[in-house]
C-alpha cells in the first residue's frame, strides 16, 4: 500500500513535470512537434507594441455595406505588410483593426481611414472611368460556351460611365484595363469586345470567393462608406515588451511568495497546494493557447488574481481539515471530511465569480472581455485542479504514512 | 489559531466605520467628483520619451501653434525625461503635425514615441451606461443563485454588503483622484465576484451551523460561524493581497493604477463578508421573528 502509493504520488509528478517541459520548451519528434506554449500565446498590443483603431461607419449602414468596406481596409492593411493584423467588425457599424509592430502609427491611420479610390485605367495610363461611375458590381456564376460554370463579376455603369466605357473598348480592344484601387492594381482584364451597354463582365476568376471580393472592392469604391475613427490607441515598441517583462516579474515573485506563504502555514498539504498551483498555472496557460486567447494587461491581471482565488480553494479545504483534526478525528477521515465540506464551499462560491465573469464579458468592452476571459478560465481551471489533482496527491501522501504527526498537517 | 470575536454585538461600530468612509466618499464625488479618464470623457493622450529634462512650456507652445489651446502637459518617468500631453480630441492631420513637429524639435526617433491614445466622447457614454447595465444584470443572478441554493435572506444581505464595497469603490476613486478609466470597470466588477465569494463562503458555514446549532440564536450561530471561518478570510485575503501588491510595486504602469483601487477593494470585500453581511443577515432574521411575535400578538 505505502509503496504503491508513492509510485502514483511520483508518477503525477513526473507527468506534470513532462508537460510541462513540454509545454515551455516544446518538443520535436519526427513529423509531429509541439510548439511552447509562448509562440501560441497571442499577445495583446499593450504586451507588443502596435496601433489599435475603431471606426465608425456614419449614417444607416446595411451589413453589406460594412462588409464592402472591411474588405477595402482588409486590402489596405495587406498594403502595409503587417504581420498578424485583425481586422474584425464590432457591433454593426464599426470595425475593429489591430496592427501589431507599426513604427509610424499616424500615417497608417491616415491610410486606413481615408475614402477608397476606386480607377479603371487604360493602357495609355489615362483614368477612363472612377468608382463614382459604376452603379453595382456583382459576383455571379455564368456558363461558357463549353457549359462550364464560371465565376465572374459584373459591372453596371451609370450613362456618364457607359459613354466613357464605350469609347474605351473600342480604343483599347484586345488591350487590357487596369482596375486601380487606392493606386494598387487589383484586376487587369483585356477586352474581348466593345461594350456600349453599360453592362460588362470581368472574367478569368480562380474561384467564386475572387470574384466576391473583386466585387466587394469595386462597390466600396462606388459606394464609399464615410469611415469615422473613433478611438484610437498605440504603443510604442518599447513600451509593449517593457510592460510584458514587468507582468511577468510580478507574476512570479507573487506566485513564489504565494506558494511560500503556504507552506509556512500549512506544512506538507501546503506543499501539495504549491504543486498543484503550479499545475493549475500549466493548464492556464495551455487553455490559453488551445482557445487562442489574446492575452491583454488587464488579461494579465486577472490571471494573476486567479492564483490567489486558486489558493483559495486549498486553504478552504485544509482549514476544514484542520477543525476537524483538532476535534480528534483521524488524518484520512479529516482529509475526506474537507474535500466533502470544502467542495460545496468552492463550488457555491466561485459560481457567483463566474457569474460575473460571463456578465463581464459579455456586456463588457475591449479589454475587459480579455480580464474576464482570463478569470473564467482561471476560476474553472481552479476548481478542477482543486477537486482532482489536490485531493488526489494529498490522498496518496496520507496512504504514503510518512508521519502520524498531526503538526505536519498543519494542525 | 482560535479566534473568539463578538462581531455581532458591535455591529453598530462596524456600519459606523463604513457608513464614514462612504459618506467622505459621497461628499468627494459630489463636491470634487471623478477624474474622469480618456475612457470616459474622450480626447487624445501622447506620451514620449524626450531622453533629457525639458520645459513643459516647450511642448505647449508646440500645441498652440497648431490650434490646440487646453492642454494638460506633464513631464512624467521617475527621471522626469517622458513626457505626457493630454488635449481635447485631435483629428488624424493635427495630430500627425504635432507628432512631427515634437520629433524634430527633440531631435527624436520612433522608438521615442512611447504611445497615443485618442477616444472619441461617444465611446464614454456607452461605457458608463454598459457597466451600470452589468452590474444590475451580475446582482440578479447572483441574488437568484444565492436565494436557490441559501435562502433569500442571504441573498439581500449579500447583495447589499456588494453596494457597500462598490460605494467603498467609488469612494476609493473619488478620495485618491485615481484616473476611472476602463479597468476601473474591470476593477469593480472583480471586487464584486471577489466579495462574493466571500460571503459565501461564511453563509455556507452559517447554513451548517444553522443545522447543528438548533438552540442558538441567530447572533450566536453567526459569531460562532464567522470565527470558525476567520483563519481562512485572513489567509485568502492575504494570498490575493500577495498577488496585488507585487502587481503594484513591479507591474507595469498601467496595471499599478489597477492595483490599487483591486487592493482597496479586496481588503473591503473581506471585510463587509464579515462585518457588514453577515450582521444584516443577523437583523433580518431577528426582524422575521419580532414580525411572527407581532402577529401572533396581533391575533389574540
Amino acid at each position: 500500500m505505502r509503496s504503491k502509493s508513492a509510485v502514483k504520488f511520483i508518477s503525477v509528478i513526473i507527468i506534470a513535470a513532462v508537460i510541462a517541459y513540454i509545454a515551455f520548451f516544446g518538443i520535436k519528434a519526427g513529423n509531429y512537434s509541439i510548439s511552447p506554449v509562448q509562440d501560441n500565446i497571442r499577445l495583446g498590443l499593450d504586451l507588443r507594441g502596435g496601433v489599435y483603431v475603431l471606426m465608425q461607419a456614419e449614417g444607416n449602414v446595411t451589413s453589406d455595406a460594412m462588409s464592402r468596406a472591411i474588405a477595402i481596409i482588409r486590402n489596405r492593411v495587406d498594403s502595409l505588410g503587417v504581420t498578424q493584423p485583425l481586422i474584425v467588425k464590432q457591433g454593426s457599424n464599426r470595425i475593429r483593426i489591430e496592427l501589431p509592430g507599426i513604427n509610424n502609427p499616424d500615417q497608417a491611420i491616415k491610410f486606413l481611414g481615408q475614402t477608397a479610390q476606386l480607377k479603371f485605367v487604360g493602357p495609355d495610363g489615362k483614368v477612363i472611368l472612377t468608382g463614382a461611375d459604376v452603379k453595382d458590381s456583382k459576383a455571379i456564376y455564368e456558363t461558357d460556351q463549353t457549359g462550364v460554370q464560371q465565376p465572374v463579376v459584373t459591372l453596371v455603369l451609370n450613362d456618364k460611365g457607359t459613354k466613357a466605357f464605350a469609347d474605351a473598348t473600342q480604343k483599347f480592344l484586345g488591350q487590357p484595363i487596369k482596375i486601380m484601387l487606392d493606386d494598387k492594381v487589383i484586376s487587369s482584364p483585356n477586352v474581348r469586345d466593345v461594350i456600349t451597354n453599360g453592362n460588362a463582365v470581368i472574367n478569368g476568376m480562380q474561384n467564386f470567393d475572387e470574384a466576391k471580393n473583386l466585387a466587394n472592392l469595386i462597390r466600396a469604391g462606388s459606394l464609399p462608406v464615410t469611415l469615422k475613427q473613433v478611438e484610437y490607441s498605440s504603443v510604442g515598441a518599447t513600451l509593449g515588451p517593457s510592460a510584458l517583462k514587468a507582468s511577468e516579474e510580478a507574476g512570479l515573485y507573487g506566485v513564489i511568495l504565494v506558494m511560500l506563504f503556504m507552506i509556512a502555514f500549512y506544512r506538507l498539504p501546503g506543499v501539495i497546494a504549491d504543486i498543484s498551483l503550479g499545475i493549475y498555472i500549466l493548464i492556464n496557460f495551455i487553455l490559453f493557447a488551445l482557445l487562442h486567447v489574446t492575452l491583454d494587461l488587464p488579461g494579465i491581471a486577472g490571471m494573476l488574481l486567479s492564483i490567489g482565488i486558486a489558493a483559495d480553494a486549498s486553504i478552504l479545504v485544509f482549514e476544514r481539515m484542520k477543525e476537524e483534526l483538532r476535534a480528534g478525528k483521524s488524518i484520512r477521515a479529516s482529509l475526506d471530511y474537507g474535500f466533502k465540506k470544502g467542495f460545496v464551499t468552492v463550488f457555491d462560491s466561485n459560481i457567483n465569480t463566474l457569474i460575473a465573469a460571463f456578465v463581464l464579458f459579455f456586456m463588457g468592452a475591449g479589454t475587459v472581455k480579455g480580464f474576464a476571459l482570463t478569470l473564467i478560465i482561471g476560476v474553472i481551471a481552479s476548481m478542477f485542479t482543486a477537486m482532482t489533482v489536490s485531493r488526489f496527491l494529498l490522498k496518496t501522501l496520507v496512504e504514503m504514512n510518512l508521519t502520524d504527526n498531526k503538526k505536519a498537517y498543519g494542525a | 489559531m482560535k479566534w473568539n470575536l463578538d462581531v455581532i454585538g458591535k455591529t453598530k461600530i462596524w456600519f459606523a466605520i463604513s457608513g464614514i468612509i462612504i459618506l467622505a466618499g459621497l461628499i468627494a464625488m459630489f463636491t470634487v467628483g471623478f477624474n474622469w479618464g480618456l475612457d470616459f470623457t474622450g480626447g487624445t493622450v501622447m506620451e514620449f520619451n524626450i531622453g533629457k529634462p525639458f520645459q513643459t512650456s516647450e511642448i505647449t507652445n508646440i500645441l498652440i501653434s497648431h490650434g490646440v489651446k487646453d492642454s494638460q502637459v506633464k513631464a512624467i518617468g521617475s527621471e522626469k525625461k517622458q513626457v505626457s500631453i493630454a488635449t481635447k480630441s485631435l483629428d488624424d492631420k493635427t495630430r500627425a503635425e504635432i507628432v512631427n513637429d515634437i520629433k524634430s524639435k527633440f531631435n527624436l526617433n520612433d522608438k521615442d514615441y512611447l504611445s497615443s491614445q485618442n477616444v472619441g466622447p461617444s465611446i464614454g457614454q456607452e461605457m458608463k451606461f454598459g457597466t451600470v447595465l452589468a452590474l444590475l444584470v451580475a446582482s440578479a443572478l447572483m441574488l437568484i443563485y444565492i436565494g436557490f441554493r441559501f435562502n433569500f435572506e442571504m441573498g439581500i444581505a449579500a447583495i447589499m454588503a456588494l453596494v457597500h464595497d462598490i460605494l467603498i469603490m467609488l469612494s476609493t476613486y473619488a478620495l485618491l483622484r485615481i484616473v476611472v478609466n476602463t479597468p476601473f470597470v474591470a476593477a469593480i466588477l472583480t471586487v464584486f465576484g471577489y466579495s462574493i465569494t466571500d460571503t459565501v463562503v461564511i453563509f455556507d458555514r452559517i447554513r451548517d451551523n444553522l443545522r447543528i446549532m438548533r438552540k442558538a440564536s441567530y447572533a450566536e450561530i453567526a459569531n460562532v460561524s464567522i470565527n470558525k471561518t476567520m483563519t481562512r478570510s485572513i489567509n485568502t485575503i492575504m494570498t490575493v493581497l500577495i498577488m496585488l501588491v507585487l502587481m503594484y510595486f513591479f507591474g507595469p504602469a498601467s496595471i499599478k493604477e489597477f492595483a490599487l483601487p483591486l487592493t482597496i477593494g479586496v481588503i473591503s470585500g473581506g471585510y463587509s463578508s464579515i462585518f457588514i453581511a453577515t450582521p444584516l443577515w443577523v437583523i433580518f432574521k431577528n426582524k422575521e421573528i419580532k414580525n411572527r411575535a407581532g402577529n401572533k400578538a396581533a391575533k389574540a
